[in-house]
């Protein structure tokens, strides 16, 4: 009754085809995005952008990337962590060899040298497949970590191992190093999240989203009728890896600044990725953001009850965290394969009839 | 002899017994897959909590005591009691086997049909819980494992190797682990067994008719679901007997549930639906790590046995998409 698309005329295909036909829903999406520029860098503190927004940003946009790569290509990545760690070292690199270039670019720059490696491993998608295939992908993370980890060249052969982001400023304004502050921080990771769902969602609905897609659902089918399948996964892998690789990027630059390689993009990395887009829903973009949110927040939450709210030790509230985490990869995968946005996509169809049952 | 061709010979050796060991995890992936088609990643952490489980039982420690101590504010931690080694064993046998028979019920019977992509993201999410589950219930700090297995370097060997260099040139004979003996012997005696019961056990029979077709094996009369019960219990049995000799010999800790990651380039080379691949992949990538570590890894950094089985399998897999032993990979439309 509230929720509902009578009255809401279309007169053109461009109209007809639009990212969201309801025209509620697209008010709620600009009202959403003016709260997320407008309200929250006011109200933002250091605590809620280290823990919750700022990662939830980053995440999403890594999320996104596997998305591209797993839920509408088909192809199950565990390298992600890897490739994260492409995009922190090509930014650091990036940083401490051209000192004048502007930040914005070298976050770019790092997302297209991610998509280089991306391309380079994901060649053997040509021949293998399924799970073969996310075995091989183990691969890439691991010799990627181990290489950042031993090749003294990638962190400027500092004592430590360690990189450290130095200060760069947008407008004037310090977006990464140790002055940056929280409303900074979090607008620079906003206006990346923006501009890379925005192109991810128009990639998907044209030529290339509908040949992975084809390429996902039957790749033999898919090549008899003319989809390229070179082409079409390395395009996936490439576009894949560039958005995975400025979220490493972001994530070494402006939310840690420090990073120890081996245990910022480890194993677990690429698979907390995977379980955002498979909770949150593999094949949709909103899913990457949902699944993003979820387990970037469930963390926290748990720590707030079972530490702040019942005094537990830290490790039985990690220990219920990997059991929470599990169990639901299971539920999911049983009861809801298409994930949370499945479950939103549910709920709307619902509120278009309510509360009337016909 | 020279020391360096006695080195090398050495370096081999020992990479043939860590490939035992890597093969022993194998084992494990091989036998689920061949039946059901499911890729179980969560085969690392089985034996991981097998050997937790074990180890619980043996030294009598109370299940979940930590959990109970955080809520109730009570400091229990050990009944008191030492249960003898063997006894520890079959009682953890059967907690492998209501595991399997808890997993068959809650999870697999529910994803009946779904593609294998799925199934292998699943058992993702079971890794995690019972990890979780494993950490919860027998607390997260490493552990001693010590089921009376011989362990420490054999000297009868390093003896008789020290007098085949000549004398003065530095070399004092191979190391080689008694655990990695035990553990060789074990493998051996395990495939042996493993192959026997599926050849002339009925249930064997049974498990060889699921695995080469499901639904022929249905229409005469096998119960799909007690054979995936059988096969996971197995494979916990398989997992058990990887985390006694994983865990005597570095300690019950987080870092076995990682063995699964270096089982899989093992299975990726040996192809996932072979026994004998297993053993074959587990000696080359165990061989093939070790010497690569020994006259490669010093001039590039070292530490190269993290990656090289990975990259050793893709290579491969590039050329021979389904591994040594695997069946052709057929697709049609």
């Amino acid at each position: 009754m509230f929720y509902r698309e009578a009255g809401d005329f279309k007169t053109s295909y461009g109209a007809d085809n639009q990212t969201f036909p309801i025209s509620q829903d697209r008010y709620a999406y600009w009202a959403l995005m003016a709260v997320a520029v407008a309200v929250v860098p006011f109200l933002i503190n250091d605590y809620w952008a280290s823990a919750v927004l700022v990662p939830f940003l980053i995440y999403a946009i890594a999320s996104i990337g596997l998305n591209l790569l797993t839920g509408y290509c088909g192809q199950v990545s565990l390298g992600t962590g890897g490739f994260m760690a492409v995009g922190a070292f090509a930014s650091y690199k990036l940083m401490t060899a051209f000192p004048g270039m502007s930040i914005v670019l070298i976050i770019l720059i790092s997302g297209l040298i991610t998509a280089a490696v991306g391309i380079l491993f994901g060649l053997p998608s040509l021949r293998i497949k399924g799970f073969y295939l996310a075995v091989a992908t183990l691969a890439a993370q691991f010799f990627l970590v181990w290489l950042f980890n031993k090749q003294a060249w990638f962190y400027n052969y500092s004592a430590s191992g360690q990189i450290n982001a130095p200060e760069r400023t947008v407008f004037g304004v310090a977006v990464t190093g140790p002055a940056a502050e929280a409303w900074a921080k979090y607008l620079f990771c906003l206006f990346f999240v923006v501009l890379l769902a925005w192109m991810a969602r128009n990639l998907t609905r044209g030529r290339s989203g509908r040949s992975w897609m084809a390429i996902r659902d039957m790749d033999i089918a898919a090549e008899i009728i003319g989809v390229n399948p070179l082409k079409t996964k390395l395009s996936a892998f490439a576009i894949s890896s560039f958005y995975v690789g400025v979220a490493g990027a972001l994530f070494f630059t402006v939310y840690l600044g420090a990073v120890e390689v081996g245990e910022a993009f480890s194993i677990t990395q690429s698979f907390l990725v995977l379980f955002m887009i498979i909770i949150g829903g593999l094949g949709s973009i909103l899913g990457s953001f949902l699944g993003a949110a979820f387990l970037v927040l469930m963390p926290v939450l748990l720590k707030n009850v079972m530490v702040g709210g019942f005094g537990w030790a830290t490790d039985i509230a990690a220990h219920f965290e990997f059991m929470i985490v599990g169990g639901l990869i299971v539920a999911f995968l049983i009861l809801e394969p298409h994930g949370l946005a499945q479950l939103w996509r549910l709920t709307k169809d619902k509120l278009r009839l309510w509360p009337f049952p016909h | 002899m020279s020391p360096d061709f006695l080195y090398t010979i050495e370096v081999i050796i020992n990479g043939l017994m860590t490939g035992v060991m890597y093969a022993l995890v194998a084992l494990g992936f091989v036998l689920i897959f061949k039946s059901s088609g499911i890729f179980n990643y969560a085969q690392g952490v089985m034996a991981l909590f097998a050997a937790m489980t074990l180890v619980g039982f043996q030294t009598g420690q109370i299940p979940f005591s930590h959990l109970i101590n955080a809520i109730f504010g009570t400091s229990l931690h050990h009944f008191g009691w030492h249960i003898p080694a063997v006894v520890a064993i079959l009682m953890t046998l059967l907690v492998m086997i209501a595991f399997a028979w808890l997993v068959e019920r809650y999870v697999l019977s529910h994803l009946v049909n779904q593609e294998p992509i799925i199934l292998f993201m699943a058992t993702i999410g079971l890794a995690y819980f019972m990890e979780g589950f494993g950490d919860l219930m027998w607390g997260a700090e490493i552990k001693k494992l010590d089921v009376g297995i011989p362990s420490g370097g054999s000297f009868w060997i390093e003896d008789v190797t020290a007098t085949w260099a000549a004398e003065g040139s530095n070399f004092y004979g191979w190391y080689i682990d008694k655990l990695d003996i035990t553990a060789a012997i074990v493998a051996i005696v395990l495939v042996v067994t493993l192959t026997l019961f599926s050849q002339y056990t009925a249930t064997g029979r049974a498990l060889r008719a699921v695995a080469d077709d499901h639904q022929a094996a249905l229409s005469v009369g096998i119960s799909l679901r007690a054979i995936w019960v059988i096969v996971w219990s197995i494979a916990g049995f398989v997992a058990l007997v990887a985390g006694i000799m994983w865990g005597a010999k570095s300690g019950v800790q987080f870092s076995l549930s990682l063995i699964a990651l270096k089982a899989l380039p093992v299975l990726m080379l040996g192809g996932f639906t072979s026994i004998p691949g297993a053993i074959v992949g587990g000696l080359i990538i165990g061989v093939g790590e070790k010497l690569f570590e020994y006259a490669i890894g010093p001039m590039i950094g070292g530490a190269t046995e993290n990656w090289f089985a990975y990259v050793l399998a893709l290579v491969f897999l590039v050329f021979r998409p389904q591994g040594l032993f695997g069946e052709k990979i057929i697709e049609r439309v």
